[in-house]
């Protein structure tokens, strides 16, 4: 894991590396400090040399700007180093999720995402800048004040080494301990965010059930419970501070006493003792700050763990090595295919499927909630790949193309579509980047998109808020279609795109693609009858089979399920715009 | 459907107004649930400091009292010593302990007013306006969650007890450093000044920055959750490296105001830290001649405890002007955290509530069991006697004008009479108001103008809890909880029985699929039921406003992403549930609408038609134009 984050400093190396340098020039200088001041004391004041003292004393003001030069450089370039692992930490992580293939998607939440990016990031930040600047300056401020330390009096000096050992022990313990209850806590932390953040979208339902009191006391149980975990945890933290000064007491204690004694034997001067007593101090905060870094670490382990999970996630579809560049036409072949959204999943999604749908062809698909309808087109632009069988188009397997030719080639509109914050031009050339304001208005025209768009203030553009939340549900379903078109793709597919478009602007829109769009294969998901039945072709799926392939009058007469809801939407069971029973 | 004008642009935090204001309200929060804690706290803090203060003193006494004397002497008692240095030992126990202490029960406190100020913030967000939420980015709301909370915690927990215990340090230190030698203190004091100079002057520096590093960290935020909603999208269409290229930018931006804001509130520490060192120094030259020269009976034994002193005086300066930094970041999150909260609720002046119902003798009374009758009691505030009227479902809008902003309306002279057990529908084409008049009557938003009447009663004199009880909605955007199936069906009604639960899903048709689940009803459902299909979850919805059993239903295009074959098994199912109700409709699909009681035809928020299926196909108007689909063009 450690090995993960580690590669993400790249151009920071330097600056990581010369952070506990500068902070180390620091510790020498800070423990030079404590030794001339023995000396003042010892060969200024007691022999009356003011010289020495002024001598000694300009001494120790160069060791302090020299002191400060360090700690001043470690701390701009320990700045550096962690800004720019961060920036490195969320451009690998933002990349690699732009690999993700849709199985990938599928296993993080955006919320989850937005959380690691951010959040996780910023503590591997704080993290990291203090690991760099105390991660040597404690231990080496430690070391030096131990060897000055034995160079005044290693009896004395002996008394340190024993504290800092059982001291380093009890903290690795603790903060063992600590990690585990951390480790527990954050995952309940995400949940309680995600189910506040539930509750924020969902606010029309709550409120529409006089909910809020139900709500705040499911809340109230979940923080409660987040409550106890980190009273826990953070009582084994704050163990830390205690016992580090009981240590250190004892410490001043057994100096006092011992150093006393020596005094009145003659083996230590009392300047010595000072100086001594002096590292012990150094040695506690040092010590302090060592513990401080434990906790930082343990506390940020949990980040480092869920920014691994993203770097470390195999994207599961590939480019293969001598990818396909070109897709010849629109034709469609599904050979045998099965398919289930886990691997090595017994249940399929999809059973059996074998299709043949020419270039240019106009296909609907009509089947109940949950056939897999979605699923069958998804396979189409490889956005996941099958578990057995091939789908080919334009003859050519899907897995031998270059992706990005094959997504380009084969345009989908989603059936949760969404639109991003910008112009309605910025959002239209998502499809292309080249397109002129023409070919923008062009695509609007056959999408029906341009009428209503006109009618805005600011006409094409007029800004989208992020999701496309002031345009309604039918319009952004018109601009999504507009969208894919401005890709000029060979194959077009529709999942349950015009749901919100009404009946008569839905049958204009498919007229458009007959008339402008001919050499494009269409595949057109729909629930109503009519946005099918004009089509050249209609599939009927039934629990991820093919139930039947024909034409509206071939079904007709031969398909159970597609009569049945044929007639449920004619006799009487349409939609109110569209010509009943014609 | 959300009120234009929404969404203040991201990441545009503002300024802190009352900084000292603000912080004197968290603090009396923080005191309102642990005032004993905070009490002990004060004191066992008051100990260890002062527990901490007599062990320094007692290093001058060791030199003075003990070990110089011992060096005139031949034979040294150490006696004396011993009891002197187990009274300290005591000292320092008490410290230890009282150190322990304060810790653990900050602990307590700091997780405690956070978990408060969550459950706090959340209910009260519960109490908002719906306008609220159209005008407020969901991703600013639940940053007030994570972000605001987060720098608070690290105040509270690290910042305040640090602060408190620095004071006394400084306080108790100062006098002891007065009692030792009233020069030196003076020279300390210079030093210190010229510490605190510093600090100002560098936490003005990356204080600034910091500010721009959290806007640029909203910024970033806003983009990455835009991105990741709308990942499928940026595949479908190939725009990874765009993606990619703006979010470079985006993050530069970011790392360049850390780095900056970073690297000078790094400069304060060893600032400082060296400051502290030159005035060790000139405090050990000042002092040296001073004891040299014996002036005002100063020893070196006075030295050795003020050098020490000397060390923490300065030291809690240094670690308290390091809060500074985030004592200003938690103060912006404080601002905002409160600023929520002062959001004002939802105002409900109603005062006719909803009650079960019995008849007693031909005349109407509050029943402490379900009756399946329901009446409105009505309060007269002039005499206090009680009025009982059935609810029986009879819903008037009269000229009622509504907007979003009081100057843009977007309904116009909206008049309907919806008489009990009729079934109302809207049609029009989209963006014509027709979820917006369903919103005025559940009371999401309050009219400009005119009155609607709920059984005779004015909407604005019952209680809204009551109001929306009365009403069953099935929403266009389903939105479905974290929990089991069973779980968000029983949303609709808290009590139901499991035998209740299924009934509602039989009658929603959501039963079949329900039990093809992996658990059945006991399966998880996770992300807004991220795991089902639309239609799926829209039978869970229907399932969920048939459990609740309500006398009005709004049914907003409850149907129009199920397959039209489960529909017509759902349609017996809702039509069974609309028997008997007053229901609106706003649907699509003829079925739904070709049997209502009364068909409205809106336009850009007017009712421009109004009448039976069969009355406006004899109209030939709008509706014959929409239904015969020659609307195209139109």
């Amino acid at each position: 894991m450690i090995r993960t984050l580690a590669k993400q400093v790249k151009e920071y190396r330097n600056a990581s590396i010369a952070t506990p340098l500068f902070m180390l020039l620091e510790v020498l200088m800070e423990t030079m400090i404590p030794f001339l001041m023995a000396s003042i004391i010892d060969n200024g004041v007691n022999t009356g040399d003011i010289g020495h003292i002024y001598r000694v004393g300009g001494l120790m003001i160069v060791c302090a700007l020299i002191g400060l030069a360090g700690g001043m450089l470690g701390g701009r370039f320990g700045a550096k180093a962690s800004a720019g692992l961060a920036k490195n930490l969320r451009a690998s992580m933002f990349e690699h999720i732009q690999s993700f293939s849709f199985s990938n998607i599928d296993k993080f939440s955006p919320a989850g995402l937005v959380t690691r990016l951010t959040t996780d990031v910023t503590n591997i930040q704080n993290a990291y800048q203090m690991i760099l600047k105390m991660a040597m300056r404690a231990p080496a401020s430690i070391i030096c004040a131990l060897v000055m330390a034995f160079m005044i009096n290693a009896r004395l000096a002996s008394i340190y080494l024993v504290a800092a050992l059982i001291l380093g022990t009890a903290l690795i313990f603790l903060v063992k301990h600590a990690t585990r209850y951390f480790q527990q806590v954050f995952p309940k932390y995400d949940d309680l965010n995600a189910s506040i953040e539930e509750n924020v979208s969902a606010i029309r339902v709550v409120k529409a059930y006089v909910r809020e009191d139900h709500e705040t006391k499911k809340l109230n149980r979940a923080s409660e419970n987040i409550y106890k975990l980190f009273v826990k945890a953070e009582h084994n933290v704050i163990i830390n501070g205690p016992l580090m000064q009981f240590t250190v007491y004892c410490c001043i204690i057994l100096i006092s006493w011992i150093g006393a004694k020596m005094i009145v034997a003659s083996s230590l001067s009392t300047g010595e003792l000072m100086s001594l007593l002096t590292y012990c101090m150094n040695i506690l905060s040092s010590l302090m700050m060592l513990s401080m870094i434990f906790v930082m670490i343990s506390m940020s382990m949990a980040s480092a763990q869920r920014i691994c999970e993203v770097l470390n996630e195999e994207p599961e579809l590939a480019n293969p090595e001598h990818p396909v560049m070109e897709v010849v036409d629109g034709s469609i072949r599904f050979e045998h295919v099965n398919f289930s959204y886990h691997k090595g999943s017994q249940e399929h999604v999809l059973t059996d499927i074998c299709l043949d749908i020419h270039s240019g062809e106009t296909i609907g698909i009509i089947g109940g909630t949950g056939s897999a309808k979605t699923s069958l087109v998804n396979l189409i632009s490889r956005l996941y790949d099958v578990s057995d069988g091939a789908v080919r188009v334009g003859g050519t397997d899907v897995r031998d193309y270059d992706m990005e030719v094959l997504r380009n080639q084969v345009a989908v509109v989603l059936q949760k579509n969404v639109l991003f914050s910008g112009s309605i031009y910025e959002n239209l050339r998502w499809g292309n980047k080249e397109a002129t304001e023409e070919e923008c208005q062009e695509a609007c025209r056959l999408a029906c998109a341009d009428d209503f768009i006109r009618s805005f203030p600011d006409g094409y553009n007029t800004h989208i808020e992020q999701g496309g939340s002031n345009v309604s549900g039918g319009q952004k379903q018109r601009l999504c279609i507009a969208r894919a078109l401005l890709k000029n793709p060979k194959i077009l597919i529709l999942d349950d795109s015009t749901s919100a478009v009404d009946t008569a602007t839905d049958a204009k829109i498919r007229r458009a693609f007959r008339e402008d769009i001919p050499n494009t294969t269409k595949l057109i998901i729909a629930q109503r009858i009519s946005s099918v039945q004009d089509a050249d072709r209609i599939i009927v799926m039934e629990e991820g089979r093919i139930n039947g392939f024909g034409t509206h009058e071939e079904l007709l007469a031969s398909n159970e399920i597609y009569r049945e809801v044929y007639e449920s939407q004619t006799n009487g069971g349409g939609d109110f715009d569209e010509k009943a029973g014609d | 459907m959300p009120g234009p004008g929404q969404g203040t642009p991201r990441g545009v935090k503002s300024n802190v107004q009352n900084p000292g204001k603000l912080l004197a309200r968290l603090m009396g929060y923080i005191f309102r649930d642990y005032k004993f804690h905070c009490i002990a706290v004060f004191i066992l803090i008051c100990f260890s400091v002062l527990a901490n203060v007599q062990g320094t003193l007692f290093m001058k006494n060791l030199i003075d009292d003990y070990i110089t004397p011992f060096l005139l002497t031949d034979n040294p008692d150490f006696g004396p010593l011993a009891r002197a240095i187990s009274r300290v030992a005591c000292f320092y126990a008490v410290g230890v302990v009282s150190g322990y202490l304060y810790n653990r029960i900050m602990v307590t406190v700091s997780q405690g007013t956070l978990k408060h100020l969550r459950d706090d913030l959340f209910s009260h967000m519960e109490t908002l306006p719906i306008k609220y939420f159209d005008t407020h980015a969901h991703g600013d709301i639940m940053s007030v969650y994570t972000n605001d909370i987060d720098t608070l915690r690290q105040m509270i927990s690290q910042s305040i007890p640090q602060i408190i215990n620095a004071a006394f340090t400084i306080v108790s230190v100062f006098i002891s450093m007065l009692i030792l030698s009233i020069p030196l203190t003076l020279v300390t004091l210079v030093m210190v000044c010229v510490m605190l100079y510093c600090t100002k002057k560098s936490t003005s520096l990356s204080g600034k920055y910091f500010m721009e590093q959290q806007r640029n960290l909203g910024i970033v935020n806003g983009y990455i959750e835009e991105m990741m909603k709308g990942q499928k999208v940026v595949k479908v269409f190939c725009h990874e490296e765009e993606s990619i290229e703006k979010f470079s930018e985006l993050n530069e931006a970011l790392r360049d105001s850390a780095d900056k804001a970073n690297t000078y509130s790094s400069f304060l520490g060893p600032i400082n830290a060296q400051l502290g060192n030159v005035s060790y120094v000139i405090c050990a030259i000042v002092g040296g001649i001073l004891a040299l020269n014996g002036v005002g009976g100063f020893t070196l034994g006075g030295l050795a405890s003020f050098l020490t002193f000397n060390k923490s005086f300065s030291m809690p300066i240094n670690q308290v002007s390091q809060q500074f930094n985030s004592i200003i970041m938690a103060m912006a999150g404080a601002d905002r955290i409160f600023r929520l909260m002062d959001e004002k609720p939802e105002t409900d002046d109603g005062y006719v509530t909803l009650v079960d119902a019995k008849e007693v003798g031909g005349k109407l009374t509050e029943s402490e069991a379900r009756t399946g009758r329901w009446a409105w009691k009505h309060t007269h505030q002039a005499d206090g006697s009680v009025d009982y009227k059935e609810l029986t479902g009879d819903i008037v809008f009269d000229g009622v004008d509504f907007g979003y902003t009081d100057d843009k309306i977007v309904l116009h002279d909206i008049k309907l009479y919806a008489t009990p057990g009729q079934k109302i529908a809207f049609v029009g084409s989209t963006g014509a108001g027709k979820t917006t008049i369903t919103n005025l009557i559940n009371r999401f938003y309050d009219i400009q103008d005119g009155k609607i009447r709920y059984d005779g009663i004015n909407i604005n004199k019952i209680k809204k809890a009551d109001l929306r009880r009365s009403l069953g909605i099935v929403l266009q955007d389903t939105h479905l909880f974290t929990g089991t199936v069973s779980e968000n069906i029983r949303f609709g009604k808290l009590d139901a029985t499991d035998e209740e639960v299924v009934a509602a899903a039989k009658l929603a048709n959501a039963d079949g699929f329900i039990r093809r689940l992996p658990q059945g009803y006991d399966t998880m459902l996770t992300g807004d039921g991220a795991n089902l299909s639309q239609g799926q979850r829209q039978l869970l919805a229907i399932a969920r406003a048939a459990i609740a059993d309500p006398p009005v239903l709004i049914l907003d295009e409850a149907t129009s992403s199920i397959d039209t074959r489960t529909e017509r098994i759902v349609q017996e199912g809702m039509d069974h549930l609309m028997a008997g109700r007053t229901t609106f409709v706003i649907a699509h699909r003829l079925s739904t609408v070709r049997n209502s009681d009364c068909i409205m035809v809106l336009e850009q928020g007017r009712i421009i038609e109004r009448g039976t299926h069969d009355q406006l196909i004899e109209e030939k108007g709008r509706y014959y134009q929409l239904y015969t689909g020659n609307a195209i063009g139109a």
